[in-house]
């Protein structure tokens, strides 16, 4: 099995979200980028599981799953009482953790 | 499902063991209810939730003695049922460690290099069949086995995961038995006290809750099976010591005690918790104390990561017993309630660290080598904890005498103390040590709240200069106070000498000589600055706020004064012969929280004409505690008198005896030699303090005489009080008596003032360069450093997360890149 193809590709989905959490303005899209982090990953796990023959790789892409759409549900709260309160999504402007 | 640990996998009296001690999770349970039930209920009732726990802490008190005295019959059946091969086996080994330092003591130097060939035997031949013939063969005694009563162990697993297994239990031997009993009885007096102490405070409630979640506290750890409970008990009472010692909080200067408290124990914490860590992995991944005990016995401990254990677990003993350099804390935390300073920082939560070194003794006994010490010629054995100890006993000595503060006195008498205890354990006394922190809970307890007792009836004032005279206005305050202070001073035969004693005689047996000489210093000290309260409080002439300004002041503050009528709780008998007539005119006292600190101006005792200013005894719920107080501290100390040694019997515990610590028998000599030692402090400490009634009635005779002789000169050049110069100033001169009058001014008073002065010069000599300079020097750096990290660091926290992810990201990636040329170089 070729592996490699996989986790070049997750290599490459994990580049790619790092570069929208840390360069995009827009919340929604940070978001987006999160969930491209974690299939990235979830894409290693899978083929490292099926790489080993293993089952708990396709299990814990399963709990990443699972997670992501609790994290994304925060997320898309969060960002919604942001735009209520500032009239805005953009995440520059949130910085009330100046210390 | 309670899964039984065997105590001594051979000991099946586990299953036997009376009810009591299976069920001992009752009595800190019964405390720690106190703590919800309190707040919960206690604002609804009468009393603001004082009865709830007085009648929780009553009860465990009352089974604590049922577990002592069900504690005392396990033993009997236990000797002669189970004389079980393997418990022989086990003490006979150690009785015949015993015997043979008995027979070095004849053989004299050898002590050394024998008792450590001894208990090398001991540990190696521990489990094999053929060790009992071998250790008795070379021992060459018929060896006495030692008794012990097999502990009780019940431990429940917590938490479960692969191989590493938490448990929560309680184990039961006689240490945890007596320190259960210490607590209880310590902590119920103290309740009682406080009902009057702090009637009609406004956090009355949450004090209450406060002592009864510290009381649980104290109570779980002394009864915890696994290190963790121990971690858990502490910290409990960290908290409770902040919330207490904060109590007033109103006033900046108790928050910020509060806060010292917290924070400097809190540095000692982290090396709990680093020292607990490294036992939990250097003894086979486990946090039973047990097994940890056993584990360092047998020497399955890798011996650098023993060292480091019981470093860091002694670090958390200087930070929690008050020992030097974390010290400082301690009288700090004088700004708290008296009752909880009585159960907190004298006879409880500071024995902690005591506590904690003497459970987990082994490890530290085998760490230090503290029974084959390495000697120096002449000043004997020297190991980290009996030089904390020591150095802790007598700075704490030299600054109880420049202490203005009766409380402040008692608290550096306190570490001065707890000196003695550390010093003990790493002599190799233990049960002395263990000994003296039982005793020393009893009579602490009694001086603070007699101190407590002084203040409530003195207008909340603590400074020494307030008193004076009140053993005409306060004589039961008086007579327990001067038997806590009889006790501390190691007078015979109260609790303080025999214990005092049980350390000393370590030192001097196991051949740490310079101790010997530094705790007999400490008794000195201890004598001399306890002499000097006594009068200060008692004796001379009333010098409190009775004086014209103050009672105007006191009127002044009559009308901010709310009033209680239950003055006729206080019994007449009680009432000082001054003003008896005024008793009933007298307002009570003033609880308002501050009132403590504010000192005279707000109490409302102006009710009366002046008079009604004297200070007054205290009512019954203060007087009994004492009196009760000044029982105990006479009579557990006689209980370990040699012949009897109830004490060392009730006491003695498996991993002590298995370890091999030296249990020496009473020794005369050093008996009478450290009581007299500490007793020539106190003369000398009479003669100065007591000086100006003693030396001015010797005056008028000597001066008659130097008068008679016309001695004008000397006269006037020694004598400030005027009335006196006038009336003597025209006599007769005699050279003998001008000589004796010379010789008494000059040579006796020169030798008394020196000695004075130098003990006052070395306490203020400590505290302005070690104790201002150093010690606050090195607490005000850290706080400084941290500021200006934290300054440094403010300029990352921009708010904006994108950049905090980068950071992450970064930091991420780095790290990754180090695993990788980690990984390449390997």
């Amino acid at each position: 099995m070729l592996l490699n193809e996989f986790l070049i590709l997750g290599a490459v989905i994990f580049g790619i979200g790092i570069y929208g959490v840390l360069a995009r303005r827009n919340g929604v899209l940070v978001l987006m980028s999160i969930e491209l982090i974690l299939n990235a990953v979830n894409i290693n796990l899978v083929a490292f599981g099926a790489f080993h023959h293993d089952i708990a790789g396709q299990v814990f892409a399963l709990f990443t799953v699972a997670v992501a759409a609790a994290e994304v549900g925060v997320g898309l709260a969060i960002v919604l009482l942001i735009y209520r309160n500032k009239r805005s999504i953009d995440l520059t402007e949130v910085a009330e953790m100046k210390g | 499902m309670i899964q039984l640990i065997a105590a001594v996998a051979e000991a099946p009296s586990n299953t036997s063991a009376p009810w009591l001690v299976e069920q001992v999770w009752i009595i800190p349970l019964l405390a720690a209810l106190s703590f919800p039930l309190t707040l919960a209920f206690g604002k609804r009732l009468p009393g603001k939730g004082q009865e709830i726990g007085l009648a929780l802490v009553g009860t465990a008190l009352v089974l604590s003695i049922a577990l002592g005295a069900s504690w005392a019959g396990r033993g009997h059946i236990e000797l002669e049922e189970h004389s079980a091969e393997a418990i022989h086996a086990t003490y006979t080994g150690t009785a015949a460690g015993d015997g043979e330092s008995k027979a070095t003591e004849e053989h004299g130097a050898e002590t050394t290099g024998k008792g450590a060939e001894g208990h090398g035997a001991e540990t190696a031949g521990k489990g094999a069949e053929g060790h009992e013939a071998e250790t008795t063969g070379e021992a060459g005694h018929e060896a006495e086995p030692v008794h012990v009563r097999p502990y009780y162990e019940s431990e429940q697993t917590w938490y479960q995961n692969g191989p590493i297994h938490i448990g929560f239990g309680f184990h039961v031997d006689g240490f945890a038995v007596v320190m259960l009993f210490t607590v209880c009885f310590i902590s119920f007096l103290v309740h009682l006290y406080s009902t009057e102490y702090l009637r009609g405070d406004r956090r009355q409630t949450h004090y209450f809750a406060a002592l009864g979640l510290f009381t649980a506290g104290m109570l779980l750890m002394v009864s915890a099976s696994t290190t963790i409970q121990v971690i858990l008990g502490w910290e409990i009472m960290g908290l409770c010591s902040f919330m207490l010692i904060g109590h007033w909080w109103e006033e900046s200067k108790n928050s910020n005690a509060a806060l010292k408290a917290f924070f400097t124990t809190r540095t000692g914490d982290i090396g709990l918790l680093v020292g607990m860590c490294i036992l939990f992995f250097g003894a086979g991944q486990t946090f039973n104390i047990a097994k940890i005990n056993q584990a360092a016995i047998d020497g399955n401990i890798q011996r650098t990561l023993l060292v480091c254990a019981a470093a860091a677990l002694f670090v958390a003993c200087i930070g929690k017993s008050a020992q030097f350099p974390l010290h400082t804390w301690l009288p700090d935390a004088m700004a708290g309630p008296t009752p909880a300073s009585a159960l907190i920082h004298a006879a409880t939560m500071v024995v902690a660290g005591v506590y904690m070194v003497a459970r987990l003794y082994p490890v530290f006994f085998e760490a230090f080598r503290i029974s084959d010490n390495f000697q120096f010629a002449v000043i004997g054995g020297v190991n980290p904890i009996a030089i904390i100890g020591a150095i802790t006993l007598l700075i704490a000595g030299g600054l109880a005498f420049v202490q203005t503060d009766i409380k402040k006195v008692l608290a550096y008498s306190t570490v001065s103390q707890l000196g003695y205890m550390v010093m003990g354990l790493g002599v190799g006394a233990w049960t002395g040590a263990i000994f003296h922190l039982f005793t020393h809970a009893f009579f602490k307890a009694l001086l603070f709240m007699g101190a407590g007792s002084i203040s409530h009836g003195v207008f909340h004032s603590f400074e020494l200069e307030d008193y004076g005279g009140l053993r005409k206005y306060m004589p039961k305050t008086f007579v327990t106070f001067m038997v806590g202070t009889g006790a501390l001073m190691a007078v015979p035969p109260l609790a303080g000498f025999w214990s005092k004693d049980e350390i000393l005689l370590g030192a001097g047996k196991n051949g740490y000589g310079l101790f010997l000489v530094a705790s007999a210093l400490g008794a000195t000290l201890t004598c001399g600055y306890m002499t000097r309260v006594v009068y200060k409080t008692f004796f001379g002439e009333y010098s409190g706020p009775h004086t014209p300004e103050a009672i105007e002041h006191a009127e002044h503050a009559e009308h901010e004064a709310h009033g209680h009528d239950d003055h006729a709780s206080v019994p007449a008998g009680m009432a000082a012969v001054a003003h008896g007539a005024h008793q009933a005119e007298r307002g009570p006292h003033d609880d308002e929280p501050a009132a403590e600190h504010v000192g005279r101006s707000s109490p409302g005792h102006g009710a009366g004409a002046p008079l009604g200013g004297y200070p007054h005894e205290s009512p019954w719920n203060i007087t009994v505690p004492l009196i009760v107080l000044a029982v105990m501290s006479v009579v557990t100390g006689v209980i370990n008198a040699p012949g009897l040694l109830a004490f060392t019997h009730f006491t003695a515990i498996e991993p002590i005896v298995a370890a091999g610590v030296p249990e020496p028998h009473f020794d005369i000599v050093i008996a009478v030699w450290s009581t007299v030692v500490g007793l020539a402090g106190a003369g000398v400490a009479y003669l100065w303090f007591f000086k100006e009634i003693r030396f001015g009635l010797d005056g008028i005779t000597s001066r008659n005489k130097a008068a008679r002789a016309g001695y004008l000169f000397l006269v006037n050049k020694y004598y400030l009080d005027e009335l006196y110069e006038n009336v003597f100033i025209k006599g007769i001169k005699g050279p003998i008596a001008a000589g004796a009058y010379w010789f008494n001014q000059n040579v006796i008073d020169g030798v008394v003032n020196g000695a004075g002065w130098t003990a006052k010069t070395f306490g203020n000599l400590v505290y302005d360069r070690i104790d201002q300079t150093a010690v606050d020097g090195t607490v005000n750096g850290v706080g400084a450093g941290a500021r200006g990290l934290g300054r440094g660091l403010k300029g990352l926290a921009t708010g904006r997360v994108q950049q905090y992810a980068a950071l992450l990201i970064g930091g991420a990636a780095a790290g990754a890149l180090v695993l990788y040329l980690v990984t390449l170089g390997s």
